[in-house]
């Protein structure tokens, strides 16, 4: 791997350098290599960047109604090209959640990939204006994209009202982040937020 | 008719180009380095004699004379011995075993009643069944992700992956250095395929296009009749197999009792400018499309002259009416040459077929259609047309090790009752994407180059839409 893969391996699985000769470590020295002949693909500026037009350039993710939300989760506020690095620390988010790394859990850093910032990706999905907390308005909007114009305002406004009602519990009529974490701690997070690897 | 017979004369592999361990010119020269200029000269005019007589005789009277089977069979055991020597380097390092489906990852192909149904199962469910929990992005977050790390369709629009490398640099992105003797024989390779194969097929390139300029120019001239149409075909297919061999073409033509007939319209998937040189080896067909400048300009008035082929200004392709009215009278006219269609109107990089666009379909008459299927292990015969013009393309071609590719000629189709264009398109494609071994996909082609329709995108909102409200809404 040449300098370049290195760093963006450590973005993407910060155990890669603790084991040597790890059979693993050439899964994931593999998953890299093909990230990256991916991510020039997509590179169609070549300018070792991509930009919000190469993402929307993938028609599947073009279709996709949170798709604008998705792209914008790899741009950091105020940018619009992302880096390798930079792409490789979003997809980061989604690497399956291997069993040892389940069992260690209290590391001084937390993997990308954790349950819990899984959960922050979705969340940042729905946080509009990144100050930590749904609004009412900001769920309305995202509803919006969903489902296009099919459903009325007043059925979309009730059930962005109950959604919030389900979730909050200090009563300022948004959601946070751990009372978003606590909505959603029945469900899978690990398996429904992971991309499958074949290698 | 006349055609056809002389067609049936070819011995099966007709496709058939000769590599001549001819004595190479140019070493002569060195050895007798005084008299430089008639050697070169005399060197030249061997050179030539060889082209004529060993490549360009045989190719137009389709007679083949063995030598290309004899490289092919060179070509596989080296090829085969390559694959294994880096097989057997990847076991010594334990490492990337080339999967069956060069695919990166696993997608879940639930539909998205399934898979959001799953992200709701701990809740209860209600009477009308629709909801909507904060989890539902979830679904959307990993098929956008997944997308994002790998895609039906932008993939179809570059070259193929390989399993295993073939020797030529340009595929060696995933395979680096393995072996010395490797290397040396890939070495071996570049010198026979620059400086013995290229200059030998640019040669036969050049020879077989103005053949096909003058040879169609001076049939335009003679009068309508039968034997104009009998010698235009003649030149047609003299020409095509010139260039066939100028690529090194072997083709293998399965289910010839199919072939497409007059009157009628042949449709096949598209990866190539060269599946007209490949079909157009096996049969004569009327061309179809757009006026060009430069050299491809003067190659379409000269052929138009001694055949009816149907070429239309720009301007003219914007009027829909007009093309279906012009290859209607084509079709109707049962003494005319079938016409020739890829109804996928970009290429493809043979591993799938994308959407027929209906036109073709609207037409009427007989679909015949074809499917062409390139063994990406001799050269990669996709055009990226993003990326390569046409000269540099073709040079690319010369430069590979050959192009091997099947075409299995399908029973004639014709229109269902009750079935409209769309549907007897996407028929015609599944049929070619069975048989040619390519996955069958339901993208336009045209979003090479264009942005995806908002209506797909309604689609999918619409589609969530009725599992956040329920099925018995009446919104």
């Amino acid at each position: 791997m040449g300098l370049p893969l290195v760093e963006s391996a450590l973005q993407w699985n910060s155990g890669i350098l603790n084991a040597n000769r790890d059979p693993k470590n050439d899964d994931v020295e593999f998953q890299i290599t093909r990230l990256y002949s991916r991510f020039h693909s997509l590179d169609k500026g070549e300018n070792g960047a991509l930009s919000r037009e190469d993402f929307q350039r993938i028609p599947e993710l073009a279709i996709n109604p949170l798709g604008d939300r998705i792209i914008n989760a790899f741009f950091p506020e105020g940018e619009d090209q992302v880096n390798f690095r930079g792409f490789m620390r979003t997809l980061a988010h989604f690497r399956p959640v291997e069993d040892n790394e389940k069992s260690k859990g209290h590391d001084a850093s937390e993997p990308l990939n954790s349950r819990n910032n899984k959960l922050l990706f979705a969340f940042r999905l729905y946080d509009l204006d990144r100050d930590d907390k749904i609004s009412r308005d900001e769920l309305l909007q995202v509803l919006r994209m969903m489902v296009g114009v099919n459903i009325s305002d007043e059925q979309l406004g009730s059930i962005a009202d109950r959604t919030i009602q389900e979730a909050d519990t200090n009563g300022d009529m948004s959601i946070s982040f751990s009372e978003f974490i606590k909505v959603l701690e029945k469900v899978d997070v690990e398996q429904k937020m992971s991309i499958r690897f074949l290698h | 008719m006349k055609c056809s017979y002389f067609l049936d004369r070819r011995p099966p592999l007709g496709g058939a180009v000769n590599f001549a361990p001819c004595p190479r010119p140019e070493s002569r020269e060195s050895s007798c380095g005084l008299e430089l200029r008639p050697t070169a000269r005399s060197a030249a005019q061997v050179w030539l004699s060889l082209v004529v007589g060993l490549i360009m005789l045989p190719a137009m009277f389709g007679v083949s004379l063995g030598i290309t089977e004899t490289y092919m069979k060179v070509l596989i055991k080296t090829l085969k011995w390559a694959t294994f020597r880096i097989q057997k380097g990847r076991r010594e390092r334990e490492t990337l075993k080339p999967s069956p489906s060069n695919g990166i990852i696993q997608r879940d192909d639930g539909s998205m009643e399934k898979e959001i149904g799953e992200l709701r199962r701990s809740r209860p469910k209600r009477p009308d069944g629709g909801d909507f929990t904060l989890s539902d992005v979830f679904y959307f977050s990993r098929k956008g992700l997944e997308s994002i790390v790998e895609d039906e369709v932008t993939q179809r629009f570059s070259s193929e992956e390989l399993v295993s490398w073939n020797l030529l640099t340009r595929t060696n992105n995933n395979f680096h250095y393995v072996s010395l003797r490797l290397t040396v024989l890939w070495g071996l390779g570049v010198v026979i395929r620059y400086c013995i194969l290229a200059p030998l097929r640019i040669t036969l390139a050049a020879i077989g296009i103005s053949w096909l300029v003058i040879g169609t120019t001076v049939v335009g001239l003679l009068p309508s009749s039968r034997v104009k149409n009998w010698l235009s075909e003649l030149v047609h297919l003299m020409c095509y197999r010139i260039c066939a061999r100028g690529l090194s073409a072997t083709v293998h033509y399965h289910n010839k009792q199919n072939r497409p007939r007059k009157g009628g319209i042949c449709v096949a998937n598209h990866t190539s400018p060269i599946d007209v040189v490949i079909l157009a080896n096996d049969g004569c067909y009327a061309m179809v499309g757009q006026v060009h400048g430069g050299l491809m300009g003067v190659i379409q008035r000269s052929m138009v002259k001694s055949c009816p082929h149907i070429w239309f200004e720009r301007s003219e392709m914007k009027d829909r009416h007009l093309v279906t009215q012009r290859l209607r009278d084509h079709v109707n006219d049962k003494t005319k040459l079938p016409i020739l269609i890829f109804p996928e109107g970009t290429c493809i990089n043979n591993t799938s077929v994308m959407m027929f666009k209906k036109g073709s379909f609207e037409i009427g008459g007989t679909i015949y259609p074809v499917a062409i299927k390139y063994d990406p292990q001799f050269g990669d015969a996709f055009w990226n047309s993003a990326k390569y013009n046409m000269v540099s393309y073709l040079l690319r071609m010369m430069t590979s090790w050959a192009i091997v590719c099947n075409v299995w000629y399908l029973p004639a189709m014709t229109q269902m009752e009750g079935e409209d264009a769309v549907q007897f398109a996407n028929r015609v494609k599944s049929a070619i994407a069975r048989q040619g071994g390519l996955v069958d996909l339901s993208w336009d082609g045209g979003l090479k180059r264009d942005k995806v329709k908002n209506t797909f995108k309604e689609l999918e909102q619409k589609k969530y839409s009725s599992m956040v409200v329920g099925d018995d809404s009446s919104d």
